[in-house]
This record gives structure tokens, C-alpha cells and sequence, in this order.
């Protein structure tokens, strides 16, 4: 041995005279991995925080209480022109005669205008749709509570500061008087936003709503789903069970591999080459948004799919084949039913993955401003990210909280979505 | 050190002799104690121990996996533990430089006395004792860097070397203590696993000689190696107990009977027999001492 | 709709094929189940198939060749002097026939011609209509009838059913290969197309990118230049922002999850910031526009910076907490494959925690992270919806991260979105663009997928 004796010594020294430093390190690097941590969960928060407080508000709305007199003259009396005067009267005459009646002091033209911009111009047919549902209405006076306008529920919402000089704010002073005024006779509401949920898009943020984008979204998904889980599954099922390791099967698991991870918006060049422009399906259609996130979850389902039947043990295969069932017979009515929990699993995340994607559908023209709310996966349609992304790029201060509110929505599908692929792998996943 | 079991130096026929003989021996044995008996029997303790254990009992979770054995580790001897699968032997041996810290349900009571520190403390900071305490284990397990940079990773850690020459010449002397260094000079930038078991498990012993500790403990070093590369490990413990205190555990009597001064048998977590080599594998005090060397059970 | 009614009709006869298939099995063996060749069943899946799997592929065939079809022959009905339109045109005129057709414009607004097309048009798609029906019936009768003959005791029908079940496998395991195939078929098309109008030299290195090409040849300012430098220069400093947020922040929080944290602390954070990774990215565009765009205007401006409204920090930022959980769950993959013996071979020389992970844990993962790191820069190349809401529209050839910058992918959703004809550059160029952007990615991922498995093989 050619160490000196003394040599221990000097070594255990050397050694606790770095401790000191190194135990700083070691402290210095531990709080760097907490922080980065709590930066990533920190930022899931301001995510959250910042949606939410922008768009809590857009679950409701405000209403303007307005003395309406359906009178007589004004429909006709004749009955076989009765539902003909119903449907083209003019009720935009009833509101502003009501809202002239509240103020009778302002005669003024350009004021009188701003008066009547208070209140949403789909008020009409809110007051059409009542008297068309009960005639009997005829004649009466009611009070009847009607959507305000955007401008006029920011202010109450506070979303339009009063502070705001006049000129840098979309309600004049007299407009905020008049709020008041009624605000004081209590002719003003925040009531819950049906409207939100019912109704299609719209130009005016006060009327429009996710119903239209909701039922584009459902279609979108079904078709997606009904093509993407049969075929993925079948593509699982061959590549696991029968495909002999191959040349062919490794091309086929490249390709998947490197599907996987192609941006989607190519996804959206091929639907747009492909189907649009050389089988010349019609564009906006949920049948070819499904068509081309069918072909995006493609990947996320079979890769999915092959660890499920993986993960079912060899042995349950042997019982099987050794009992005299055919390798078809062993794989449809043995490995399948055990493989299915996770398979359903991966089938839902990516469906998820779907319903929150933009940028392909974008390509295939279901950005267009579509007010009818479809109803079959031939007819224009736009879907929630979709008319997320619309309202986002609308200058309205009301679409903003609008926007935030679909986010909430579509956020909330999202997570129920990973929340029941959550509990199915807990519930049936089996520990072999 | 006390006795020098005379096979050491020189293993084939004196070992089929040994063996004859223990087999005799055992039988003819009178006072043994019985089997049901868990007190340790035999000489546990020496003058002037390097490591004193005292009471150590682990538990993993609720489980017990060793139970108040108190072991000394002598200066310049070596130390054998043997005794059937999961008897706890590989969990003691990790008490001695406290690798069990990174086992999580892991506890560990009783006092371990290194120096006159008892390093079972928390208090106790890890890294000095472990630099005092080093440690080869079952699998070779090199890092993936050059041969150079295995050896000099732990001198760099704890600030060893003043310059690179200093470290050069660590490095070389740890190779050349472990006798690595006639093989692998021209190569110290290959990586380290690309040599061969022998060799690697020689390169993890070289790694720790580098940080020149007083105690190296081996986690059946052998296992994974051929019977060549075995004989080449073993030759390298009796050269490196001159320098170091060595504790191993082994799976095989023949190599425990081969290398080492003194014998400890451990027996689902309690330390049933220790004592001079010779005498546990001839004379074996406990019964269940006598059914494992006689291939009972284990 | 009518499809849908044909289909439904279709799955109608097939399971009555399914019953009338046993029964006839039942009926040839006499009652001896065991004499036949296979289970009844199998004789009424065979039927079942004959009877709905011709059919069916008739009726693909027809949705998605039927328009294509009908609208040559319509062109070929139209005078001379409208066929002889150049594409953009006759499609203009094509679209007036089928709204007319449709009834979804008046009919007294119509030229002649185009009330007689329309005419013509309704015509041979009542006929194509007419057509698929009987077809469709026809075929699934005669199959079923040519199945039900074929049924006897020794036909071997369950060889049949799953020999025809496996071909459905296999075939549909080829979707992944076609689809692959139809990307690159489609782009380079269209990208050919692109580069005989403009040279990709010109493409490739040109420093100036303003597509707006002229509608009328005397139209000022819009000379329709297509060098994409500014694009690839703007994608380039979004990524390197998004991956100087994501990489250390991912990497560290891999590090802490993997080998500080307990167990508890691991078991509930890492789901917390997977959901980082399902939000869907045109929420982070919003959220980069409307919160943290606002945010760094308001910082630049107090420190008298000038930073544009739309800019690319604040694309890449966000971009960054996108990619945050891919980052950090791929490193954690890779710290968790480093064998343990190596950490304990550390510790065993006294390294403290922080040294054993520096100095072997990280080196010994290295081509694991390497390999997620060069996966998060495809999916940053590629990310589409948080720079089109977020870094703008101008192209500016820029390193300041302050300026708004355009990038690959927002010039694609740009120059595709609204009305296109399929013959201009314009357009065009959005193809020439994901051929890039497809090429890069692709090449990313293949090295990314080689360097993980090799790694994984490592460790194996």
C-alpha cells in the first residue's frame, strides 16, 4: 500500500472541510426543484384565476324592466290575419314608445337614439316570441323584463368604469344617468344568462350563445368517435394479437409513433387537400372536422389500446387456445373484454384531445359565423374551440367574459372527460 | 487479528480437506446449542473494534428485518456474513454507512459506534461517514463515464485532490491497488462499462479505495462474477485488509471460509453464531450454525 | 340523410341475415348441430356479411365520388362558353347551380342557363340517388341469397367470417400508413404546384414575406413576395422563448417529483400539472393575449421599453407553460429508467443528493432528456393556436422578443381561412409551408424516437 498512514487523517479533514459548502448546495438545489414545482402549479392557478374571474360574470346578465302595451291598433283585429300581424309587428316601436314613456323629458333625436341603444335589439324578439306563445297577451299592458344592452351590462357589471372620462368610455354621461334612474326604480336586474346556453352565435355579445357551437362540437365528436374507436381498437387488436413482427408491422408503428407527434394543424392541410378539395365534401361540415380528428386520435387510441391488451397476461391467451378456441375466438371473447377498460380509457383522453382541438378545423372552414344551430353532421357548424377562438378575436368588451365563460365550459367538459377516464382505469383496471 | 484460516492461501485441496473435516467435526460436536435459542453465541465483540455495533435492530414498515445484534468489526480483519436468503444480512451490512436512509420505510435503532461516534444519530451527517465507510455492491455498477471519471468522482465530491496531478495520481494508485491498473492505463477514456464484469465490479472497488476510507463494506461483490474473476476479488480483499477493514457478505461458505478472519451467521434477522472462521465452520456452537454449513437449509 | 336511411335499411337486412343464415345451417344439419362444420352462428355471421359488405362498399364509394361525379357531368351539360371558364370562375357558377338546385336562392333571380343546369343538376342527382338505392338493395339481396346457397354441412364457415374479419384488421391498421401518405401526397402537390410559380430559392432564403398578391393586375402594393425567412426566424425565437421557460422549469420539477418529493406530494402534484397539458392550446391563446400580453406591455412601458401589443414573448411564455408537463413527465421517464444501483453507488462515496443527481443521475439520463426536449421543440414548431392569437401577423425579421412576429403556423391558418381559389400562390404557399413544417417535425420526432429507445435499451 503506498498511502501514508497519516493519510486517513488528512482526508477525513479535507472532506469535512467541504461539507459546510456542499450542504448549502445540496440546500440551494432542493429549493430550486421546490420552486420550479410550485412555478408550474403556480401558473395552473393564474391560468385558472384569470379565466374564471374574466368570465364568472357572463353567467349572467342584465335586464331592463319596461312597460310594454301590446295595444290593439298596433296588431289588427281581423283573425285570419292574426298570426301574419303577430310575426311582422313592430315591437321595436313598443320598447322605444315604453322607453319614452320612462323619460318622457328627453326629445332630443341623437338622445333619444342613445336611449334606445340601452336596450338589446334582440329585446324584439323576446317580446315576439311572448305574444306568439299566449295571443291573449293582446291588448294588455305588462311589465315585461328584457336583455339590455352589452354596453349598458358592462356598466352594471363594472366592467365600464365611471371614471372614465367621458370620451374614452361607450356610454355617455346620460346614458349612466338614465341606468341610474332606472337602477333606482328597480327596473334593472342581473338575472341567469339563459340566453348563454340557448342560443346560437351572434354579432350582438348580449344574444349570443354556445348552443350552436355545443351541438357542433357533439356532432364533430360522434363522428370521431364512431370511426376512430372501431378502427383503432381493430389496428390494436391486429398489430398486438395477429401481425407478424415484420418490415410491414414496424412501417405501420413508425408511422404511428410519428403520427403521435405531427402538429395538427397538417392534420388539417390533408383534410383540406383530401377531402375538401378532391372528393369535394362541402366545407363547415362536422363530417369532415370528425373525418380529420378522427384521423389526429387515431394514434392516441391505438397506442392506448396495444398497452391494454399488453397488459393482459399471456396465460389467460394460453387457457384459451388450449381449450381448442380459435386465435380469433381467444382474442374476441377473451383478451378483448379484459383489454377494454383501457382501452376505453385511452378512446376517451382522446376524445378529449379532440374536443379541444382548433387548428385543424380551422383549415376546413368551420370558422365561419353560423347563427343556426345544426343539427346533422352535413349542415355548417362551428365547434367550441372554435367559437372560442371567434369571440376571442371580437373587439366587444362583452365577448371577453363571453370568451372566458365558454373556456369555463369547454374546461369543464374537458375535466369531467379526464375525470371519468380517471375512475373507469380505477374501477376496472385489473392488477395481474 | 486473531486467526488466519490456513485455506486462504491456498484453495482446492485444502478446501475438499476442510470440508471433510467440518463434516466430522460437526457431527462429533457436543454442548450445541438448540436450535429454538436466539441468543448470539460466540465472541461478538474484540479489542479495539473499528466498528462497534450495539442492539441494532431495522425495521422495514412493521416488519422486523433484524433484531438487537451487537457485532464488532475488528482493524485490518475481515469480516464474513453468511446465512440464508433474506436473513438480513445485506440490511446490517447497509446499517454501517447508513444506506439505508434511502430506503423510505426504513428504520434503524441501537447505537453504531465508528470512532467513538455513534453514526445511527440523525444528527450524524451521512457524507464524512460514508467517505470513512465505503461500499461495493452485488451488481457492478460503474457510472456511465470514462474509467478516469469513475474513479475520480468521489475524490472531485469531497475536494481530495489539490490539482490534476494530485488526481492523476489517485487515480492511479486506486487502479493500481485494485489492480486494474496494468489492464486498463492506455484506456482511461473508454467508458466504464464497457469493461468486463471482473473488471467493473475491480473498478467499483478501485472507486471507493479512491476516497480512501477505513471501511470497505462488499454486498456479495462476487455473485455476479465467474469463477476466474471471483479468485482475482478475493485475492484483492486479502491484499486490501492490510490497509482497510473489510466486511462482506456472501452467499457462499466456500468464499467466506476462504477470505475471511472472522464469521458472523445471520438467521431471519437475528445474528446467531459469530466467531473466528475456522471455528464457526468447524465447531459451530448452534445448532442452526451446524444445519446451514452442512446444507441443511440456506 | 337519405344515406343514412339506406344505411339503416342495410343493417336491417344484415341482421335478418344473421337469423335466416342459422336457421338455414340449422335446418341443413337436421338438428345435429355437432355435424356441422362450424357453429350455427358463424353460418348467420356469413350470410350477414355477404349481404352487407358489398353493399357497403358501394355506398362508400358513391359518398365519396358522387359530387365529383355529378358535377363533371353538369359541366359537360353547360354551354360551351361557361365550361370553357377558368376553375375559380366555374366554380362560382357551379356553387350558383346547387344553391338554386337547393332552393336556397330564388329562382326568378336565375339566368336561364343556370335555371336549366340547376334543372339538370336535380335531375341527375335524383337519378344518382335513385340509383344507389336499387343498387345497394340489389347487391345486399344477392349476397345474402348467394350465401344462404352456399350454406352446408362441411363449408367451413368460420374460417370464412374470420378470414374476412382479419382482412378488416389489416386494413384498417393501413390507415396509419395512409394517412402519413395522404400528408405528404397532399402537401408536396400542392407544394410543387407552389414552386413552379415561385423558385424555392426565392422561398427558402427570400427575407421578405407579403402574400397579398394583386386580384386585378393594376392593383398597387401588393407585390406578393414569398421569402419565408421572417416566418422561420419568427418560429425559431417563439420556440427558443417557450423552451427557455419550459426546459429548466420542467427539468427541475422532473427532478424534485423524481427524487425529493414524497410519495404524497408526487401522487397529487404530477396530475395537477398534467392538466397544464390537456388544456386545450386556443384557451392558452386567449389567456396569452388577453392576461399575460397586457402584463408585459405594462412591465416594457414602466421600464421605457417600447413592446408591441402582440408580441413574441408573451406567446413564447405562454407557449412554454404549455409545454412545461411534457417536459418535465418525458425527463421523469428518463431520471426513473437511470438504474438505482447507480444512485446507491453514488451515495455509497458520500455524494450528497444534489451532487449524485448532477454528476450521474442527469449525464446518465441525458439522451432520455435530450430526446423529450427535441419532442417539446416539435411540438413548439408545430403549435398553432397560441401564436395566431398571440405573436401576430406582421412578418418582421427580428431577434427582439418585445416585437410582434409571425411564425410558420399562423401564416398558414392566415393565407388558408376564408375563401380560397386553389390556384394561387396564396394559397399555395400555406401547402409549401406545412411541407416545411411537416418535413422539420417529422425529422425531429424520428431523431427524438431513436434517441429515446436507444436509451430505453440502455436500461433494459
Amino acid at each position: 500500500m503506498n498511502k501514508p498512514s497519516g493519510g486517513k487523517r488528512v482526508t477525513a479533514d479535507r472532506v469535512n472541510a467541504g461539507l459546510a459548502r456542499r450542504r448549502a448546495a445540496e440546500k440551494r438545489f432542493r429549493s430550486v426543484g421546490l420552486l420550479s414545482l410550485l412555478v408550474g402549479l403556480a401558473f395552473l392557478c393564474i391560468l385558472f384565476f384569470s379565466i374564471v374571474s374574466k368570465g364568472y360574470t357572463a353567467f349572467q346578465q342584465t335586464f331592463i324592466q319596461l312597460d310594454i302595451h301590446f295595444d290593439e291598433q298596433f296588431f289588427g283585429t281581423e283573425t285570419e290575419h292574426a298570426l301574419e300581424a303577430l310575426l311582422s309587428a313592430d315591437y321595436g316601436g313598443l320598447i322605444r314608445k315604453s322607453l319614452r314613456a320612462q323619460f318622457p323629458d328627453i326629445s332630443n333625436r341623437q338622445q333619444l337614439r342613445q336611449l334606445y341603444d340601452l336596450v338589446s335589439s334582440g329585446a324584439v324578439y323576446q317580446l315576439r316570441d311572448r305574444i306568439l306563445a299566449d295571443p291573449g297577451l293582446a291588448n294588455q299592458r305588462l311589465k315585461i323584463w328584457v336583455p339590455a344592452s352589452d354596453d349598458a351590462d358592462m356598466l352594471i357589471k363594472g366592467h365600464i368604469k365611471r371614471e372614465v372620462p367621458e370620451t374614452a368610455r361607450r356610454l355617455s354621461d346620460a346614458q349612466i344617468a338614465w341606468l341610474d334612474a332606472l337602477e333606482a326604480e328597480g327596473r334593472v336586474s342581473l338575472k341567469f344568462n339563459t340566453a348563454f346556453f340557448t342560443n346560437g352565435d351572434s354579432r350582438e355579445p348580449e344574444l349570443a350563445g354556445i348552443r350552436g357551437a355545443l351541438m357542433g362540437s357533439i356532432l364533430t365528436l360522434s363522428v370521431t368517435l364512431v370511426l376512430s374507436f372501431p378502427i383503432g381498437v381493430a389496428t390494436a387488436v391486429y398489430l398486438e394479437e395477429f401481425a407478424v413482427k415484420n418490415k410491414w408491422s414496424d412501417l405501420i408503428e413508425v408511422n404511428i409513433n410519428n403520427l403521435a407527434a405531427v402538429p395538427s394543424i397538417v392534420f388539417g392541410l390533408l383534410g383540406l387537400a383530401v377531402f375538401i378539395n378532391i372528393m369535394n365534401f362541402p366545407r363547415s361540415v362536422p363530417l369532415v372536422g370528425g373525418l380529420v380528428l378522427t384521423l389526429m386520435t387515431l394514434p392516441t387510441i391505438i397506442i392506448a389500446s396495444r398497452a391494454a391488451l399488453r397488459s393482459v397476461p399471456p396465460s389467460i391467451r394460453e387457457a384459451a387456445l388450449g381449450v381448442g378456441a380459435s386465435k380469433m375466438q381467444t382474442v374476441f371473447f377473451h383478451v378483448l373484454p379484459l383489454a377494454l377498460p383501457g382501452m376505453l380509457t385511452g378512446t376517451i383522453i382522446g376524445m378529449a384531445q379532440a374536443l379541444g382541438e382548433t387548428a385543424p378545423l380551422l383549415m376546413i372552414g368551420m370558422v365561419a359565423f353560423i347563427v343556426d344551430i345544426p343539427t346533422g353532421i352535413f349542415e355548417p357548424a362551428t365547434v367550441l374551440p372554435v367559437q372560442i377562438f371567434l369571440w376571442a378575436d371580437s373587439p366587444e368588451r362583452a365577448f371577453i367574459e363571453r370568451t372566458s365563460a365558454a373556456i369555463m365550459v369547454l374546461l369543464g367538459f374537458l375535466i369531467a372527460m379526464n375525470a371519468l377516464a380517471v375512475m373507469l382505469r380505477k374501477k376496472l383496471e385489473r392488477r395481474w | 487479528m486473531s486467526v488466519v484460516f490456513e485455506s486462504r492461501f491456498s484453495f482446492t485441496s485444502e478446501r475438499r480437506k476442510g470440508e471433510r473435516r467440518r463434516q466430522s467435526r460437526a457431527s462429533a460436536s457436543t454442548a450445541i446449542v438448540p436450535r429454538e435459542e436466539r441468543q448470539t453465541v460466540g465472541a461478538a465483540a474484540v479489542e479495539n473494534p473499528r466498528i462497534r455495533c450495539m442492539d441494532v435492530n431495522v425495521y422495514y414498515g412493521s416488519k422486523q428485518a433484524i433484531k438487537n445484534v451487537s457485532l464488532d468489526i475488528g482493524s485490518h480483519e475481515i469480516v464474513a456474513m453468511i446465512g440464508p436468503s433474506g436473513c438480513g444480512k445485506s440490511t446490517f451490512l447497509r446499517c454501517l454507512n447508513r444506506m439505508n436512509d434511502t430506503i423510505d420505510n426504513c428504520r434503524v435503532t441501537g447505537d453504531i459506534f465508528l470512532d467513538g461516534q455513534n453514526i445511527n444519530e440523525q444528527s450524524i451527517d451521512v457524507v464524512p461517514l460514508r467517505a470513512k465507510v465505503g461500499m461495493v455492491f452485488q451488481k457492478p455498477n460503474p457510472f456511465p463515464k470514462s474509467i478516469y471519471e469513475n474513479i475520480a468522482f468521489g475524490p472531485r465530491i469531497h475536494g481530495l485532490a489539490q490539482d490534476k496531478t494530485d488526481l492523476d495520481e489517485i487515480v492511479a494508485t486506486s487502479l493500481q491497488s485494485a489492480g486494474l491498473w496494468n489492464e486498463v492505463k492506455d484506456q482511461l477514456d473508454q467508458p466504464g462499462t464497457s469493461l468486463s464484469g471482473g473488471q467493473q465490479q475491480r473498478l467499483c472497488i478501485a472507486r471507493a479505495i479512491a476516497v480512501n476510507p477505513e471501511v470497505i463494506l462488499m454486498d456479495e461483490p462476487c455473485s455476479a462474477l465467474d469463477p476466474i474473476a471471483t479468485a482475482v476479488i478475493e485475492n484483492l480483499m486479502i491484499e486490501l485488509c492490510a490497509e482497510y477493514s473489510i466486511v462482506i457478505v456472501t452467499h457462499s461458505m466456500q468464499q467466506a471460509a476462504r477470505v475471511s478472519h472472522r464469521t458472523a451467521y445471520f438467521h431471519l434477522g437475528d445474528l446467531i453464531e459469530v466467531g473466528a472462521t475456522e471455528h464457526v465452520f468447524m465447531r459451530p456452537m448452534h445448532q442452526l450454525t451446524e444445519d446451514y454449513i452442512t446444507g441443511r437449509f440456506g | 340523410m337519405q344515406i343514412f336511411a339506406l344505411l339503416c335499411i342495410l343493417a336491417v337486412m344484415a341482421i335478418a341475415s344473421f337469423y335466416l343464415g342459422r336457421q338455414r345451417a340449422l335446418a341443413v344439419s337436421g338438428g345435429n348441430i355437432p355435424a356441422l362444420n362450424s357453429l350455427p352462428g358463424y353460418y348467420g355471421y356469413y350470410m350477414a356479411f355477404w349481404c352487407a359488405l358489398p353493399a357497403l362498399c358501394i355506398v362508400v364509394f358513391w359518398l365519396f365520388f358522387e359530387s365529383s361525379i355529378v358535377t363533371k357531368i353538369v359541366v359537360s351539360g353547360l354551354p360551351d362558353a361557361a365550361a370553357a371558364l377558368p376553375k375559380p370562375q366555374l366554380d362560382l357558377v357551379l356553387n350558383e347551380i346547387v344553391n338554386l338546385a337547393q332552393k336556397n336562392t330564388a329562382a326568378e333571380q336565375a339566368s336561364p342557363e343556370i335555371a336549366a343546369a340547376a334543372q339538370h343538376y336535380s335531375r341527375i342527382k335524383t337519378i344518382s340517388g335513385m340509383t344507389l338505392f336499387v343498387l345497394t338493395i340489389t347487391l345486399g339481396i344477392g349476397g345474402a341469397v348467394f350465401a344462404r346457397s352456399r350454406i352446408h354441412v362441411h363449408q367451413r364457415a368460420r374460417n370464412k367470417v374470420e378470414g374476412t374479419i382479419l382482412v378488416f384488421l389489416i386494413v384498417c391498421s393501413t390507415i396509419a400508413i395512409f394517412t402519413t401518405l395522404g400528408i405528404v401526397l397532399s402537401v408536396l402537390f400542392e407544394a410543387i404546384r407552389f414552386f413552379q410559380m415561385v423558385p424555392v430559392t426565392d422561398f427558402l432564403l427570400g427575407l421578405e414575406w407579403s402574400p397579398q398578391t394583386a386580384i386585378r393586375p393594376d392593383q398597387v402594393g401588393s407585390s406578393g413576395a414569398f421569402g419565408a425567412v421572417p416566418l422561420f426566424s419568427g418560429t425559431m425565437l417563439v420556440s427558443v422563448i417557450a423552451m427557455t421557460v419550459a426546459v429548466p422549469v420542467g427539468l427541475m420539477t422532473a427532478i424534485y417529483l423524481s427524487e425529493y418529493a414524497s410519495p404524497s406530494v408526487r401522487a397529487r402534484s404530477k396530475p395537477l400539472l398534467e392538466i397544464l397539458a390537456g388544456i386545450p392550446t386556443v384557451v392558452y391563446g386567449f389567456f396569452a393575449a388577453l392576461t399575460v400580453a397586457p402584463l408585459i406591455r405594462g412591465w416594457g412601458e414602466s421600464l421605457g421599453l417600447s413592446v408591441s401589443s402582440e408580441s413574441a414573448l408573451a406567446a413564447g411564455i405562454v407557449m412554454g407553460i404549455m409545454i412545461i408537463p411534457f417536459v418535465s413527465s418525458l425527463s421523469d421517464d428518463a431520471i426513473n429508467a437511470v438504474p438505482q444501483s447507480l444512485r446507491d453507488g453514488a451515495y455509497a462515496l458520500g455524494a450528497t443528493q444534489s451532487e449524485t443527481i448532477k454528476k450521474v443521475i442527469i449525464p446518465a439520463a441525458l439522451p432520455g432528456i435530450v430526446g423529450g426536449i427535441l419532442l417539446a421543440v416539435s411540438r413548439a414548431i408545430g403549435e398553432t393556436m397560441i401564436v395566431v392569437m398571440a405573436a401576430g401577423l406582421a412578418a418582421n425579421l427580428t431577434a427582439n422578443p418585445l416585437e410582434s412576429v409571425t411564425t410558420v403556423t399562423v401564416q398558414i391558418v392566415t393565407l388558408l381561412v376564408g375563401d380560397q381559389e386553389f390556384d394561387s400562390p396564396k394559397t399555395l404557399a400555406a401547402f409549401a409551408l406545412g411541407m416545411v413544417l411537416f418535413a422539420v417535425t417529422l425529422a425531429l420526432n424520428v431523431i427524438a424516437l431513436y434517441i429515446v429507445r436507444k436509451y430505453r435499451e440502455r436500461y433494459e
